[in-house]
């Protein structure tokens, strides 16, 4: 009897699990785009990456409310271990991959420690010193990094064994995709596991998840440090399909940006991680070619009015309009 | 010696700059990372006054402050009102937008260049004594940054504005049941938090440069101070800034190779030990 209640009780958050064919579809687009546009597929490459590191930035902020302003140091980090990697003679993809996230998420885990600390304020300024830290390191180590001048002389071997890394960027394409795809289906599993669901509820109300028995503080060094190894992992992807590290993947500039198109996106959902950066790097592509200095300015407008008006992102505004289609319809 | 008293005056500069920020993000509670657009707006104004206008000096410095107040007002009044109830990350967004803009348009009016300034005679050279040597601009910005510390401190602990602007802030419910009018309060602190960021931004253009990215290049260690200082503390403002221009200075001058990393860690380190600042309330919001 408790169990068959325990189950109706919890038969929304099951549904919530279910795929849906929107969902199906949404993942049908990267693929007709390879073959609606096969001369960009290097942006394509570039959208993919970005939207994995909004991803894990949509995990800690968007799920379990930790701001943070130096996201770009896991991301960097994992770029500089796979790109290092890679220049040492060990070009193995995924490989790459995998000491990226070990690494950028030894250093979440680390540093969890400290942003888990103090309040909103503190963890920005705690989280933007990190980043910082890793910014000027990576620029005085110039024996190591390359510093200023980036990182040269990657060579990544084929993935898998046959499928090498060709001039056009179609393995690169597939391989971020692919990256991509699993990551995310791992992330959906995750929050909507209980482990998720805690998340949210150290999100919206942290003075009661204690009572509710959930160690808060444990919970959160766990997303943060998973959110670290998705960055790093993205950043690897960069370092790779590049073959090159610039200094400015631990910039603060790309902090600020990715906050950006997590927030133009609406944070607080996977797919919005996903629609932000689609809209926003193509639309970086193409204002920057018809306006190149000043893209900047429009957008920081696009912020401003943003926040001051449509605080749930394009997310937020599909979710309006269907439920506006349901509330017509009649049925949900 | 002469290193600790260039560290002192790039303290004392840092401290004009910043000190505006510890009044709106110390005292206000609004995370206002456009601190360094409305600097470098007030920089802007002051090269354009001594440069094209032939304002003297001296007379540049307080219409700088005045007209980046005037731009600072109309903003608080149409865009940053309506986001004091906002969440911290809002804010932050927010802000970033206007920094964003803020530089485009200044590369738009004034190029990427950096804007030349000479000073005036009477504050160029140096005083030397043995063992020192002091440049004169240095001393009058030493001297300038203790009178403001001292009247903003008097101004804040001291006076009915400053009682009025505390009580708004800790409690606006309460300020406003007082017959307290909350939003001029706050609008007049704004004001003064942009002015002073005109201010230390015209002040800055000798020692710092002025060129578009100045908005983002300094907002870190702005924060530094605040974040160091304890919010909405002049005296940990004034400690903060001269610690970490102090350091950095000698940090340039001793240890070049590892540049701008021991502020980083030092300032990490700190809020580790004191989440609330060096002479922070203890948080009460």
């Amino acid at each position: 009897m408790t169990t068959l209640a325990l189950q109706a009780g919890l038969a929304p958050v099951r549904r919530a699990d279910h795929w849906r064919p929107a969902e199906l579809v949404f993942w049908l687009l990267p693929v007709a785009a390879y073959f609606i546009f096969p001369d960009n597929l290097v942006l394509l490459t570039q959208i993919a990456i970005t939207a994995l590191f909004c991803l894990s930035l949509d995990l800690i902020l968007g799920y379990a409310g930790i701001v943070s302003l130096g996201h770009a140091a896991f991301f960097g980090l994992g770029a500089y271990a796979a790109g290092l990697l890679a220049a040492h003679g060990f070009g193995d993809p995924l490989l790459g991959l995998g000491v990226a996230a070990v690494v950028a998420a030894a250093l979440g885990f680390v540093t969890s420690l400290l942003v888990l600390r103090g309040a909103d304020l503190t963890r920005l300024m705690v989280t933007l010193g990190v980043a910082m830290m890793l910014y000027e390191l990576a620029n005085k180590l110039t024996p190591i990094t390359g510093g200023v001048d980036g990182l040269q002389g990657i060579e990544v071997l084929p993935l898998l064994g046959p499928f090498e890394f060709d001039l056009y960027g179609k393995t690169a394409f597939w391989y971020a995709l692919a990256v991509l795809f699993v990551l995310f289906w791992v992330a959906r599993r995750i929050v909507h596991s209980p482990f998720g669901l805690s998340l949210k509820g150290i999100r919206l109300n942290v003075g009661r998840m204690p009572a509710l028995g959930t160690p808060v503080n444990a919970r959160l060094a766990a997303v943060y440090t998973l959110g670290a190894a998705y960055a790093g992992i993205a950043g690897a992807l960069l370092a790779q399909t590049t073959q090159f590290v610039a200094l400015d993947v631990l910039s603060f500039n790309r902090s600020a940006e990715l906050l950006l198109i997590l927030v133009l996106g609406g944070s607080g959902s996977l797919y919005g991680a996903l629609i932000g950066t689609i809209v926003f790097m193509s639309a970086h592509h193409l204002l920057s070619e018809l306006n190149p200095q000043y893209w900047q300015f429009w957008l920081g407008a696009l912020l401003v009015v943003i926040v001051l008006f449509a605080r749930d992102g394009v997310m937020g505004g599909l979710r309006r309009i269907g439920a506006r289609f349901g509330a017509n319809g009649g049925t949900k | 010696m002469t290193v600790i008293f260039d560290g002192i005056a790039s303290g004392m500069l840092l401290f004009l700059i910043s000190v505006g920020l510890s009044v709106t993000l110390g005292l206000m509670n609004f995370v206002n990372l456009a601190h360094g657009a409305f600097a470098m707006l007030g920089g802007y104004i002051g090269v354009t006054l001594l440069n094209h206008a032939g304002v003297p000096f001296l007379a540049a410095l307080p219409l700088a402050a005045v007209a980046t107040a005037l731009v600072g007002v109309l903003f608080e009044r149409t865009l940053y009102r309506r986001l004091y109830g906002a969440t911290h990350l809002d804010q932050v967004l927010f802000s970033i937008g206007l920094v964003f803009m803020s530089i485009s348009t200044a590369h738009y009016f004034f190029g990427a260049q950096q804007q030349p300034l000479t000073l005036p005679d009477f504050l160029q050279g140096q005083i030397n004594l043995p063992g020192l040597d002091i440049g004169i601009y240095r001393l009058f910005l030493v001297i300038l940054g203790l009178a403001i510390a001292i009247g903003l401190q008097r101004m804040v602990s001291g006076t009915r504005f400053g009682a009025q602007l505390r009580a708004s802030v800790d409690n606006p419910r309460a300020a406003r049941g007082m017959g307290i009018n909350v939003e001029r309060i706050f609008t007049l602190t704004f004001a003064l938090g942009t002015a002073l960021a005109g201010l230390g931004g015209a002040l800055g253009v000798e020692m710092l440069g002025l060129d578009p990215t100045f908005a983002v290049k300094y907002i870190v260690y702005f924060l530094i101070v605040v974040a160091v200082g304890g919010s909405g503390n002049i005296k940990g403002s004034l400690v903060a800034s001269l610690i970490l221009g102090i350091f950095d200075v000698a940090g340039k001058y001793y240890v070049p190779e590892i540049g701008a990393f021991v502020i980083y860690a030092v300032m990490v380190a700190m809020l580790i030990f004191r989440p609330q600042g060096l002479f922070g309330r203890a948080a009460s919001r």
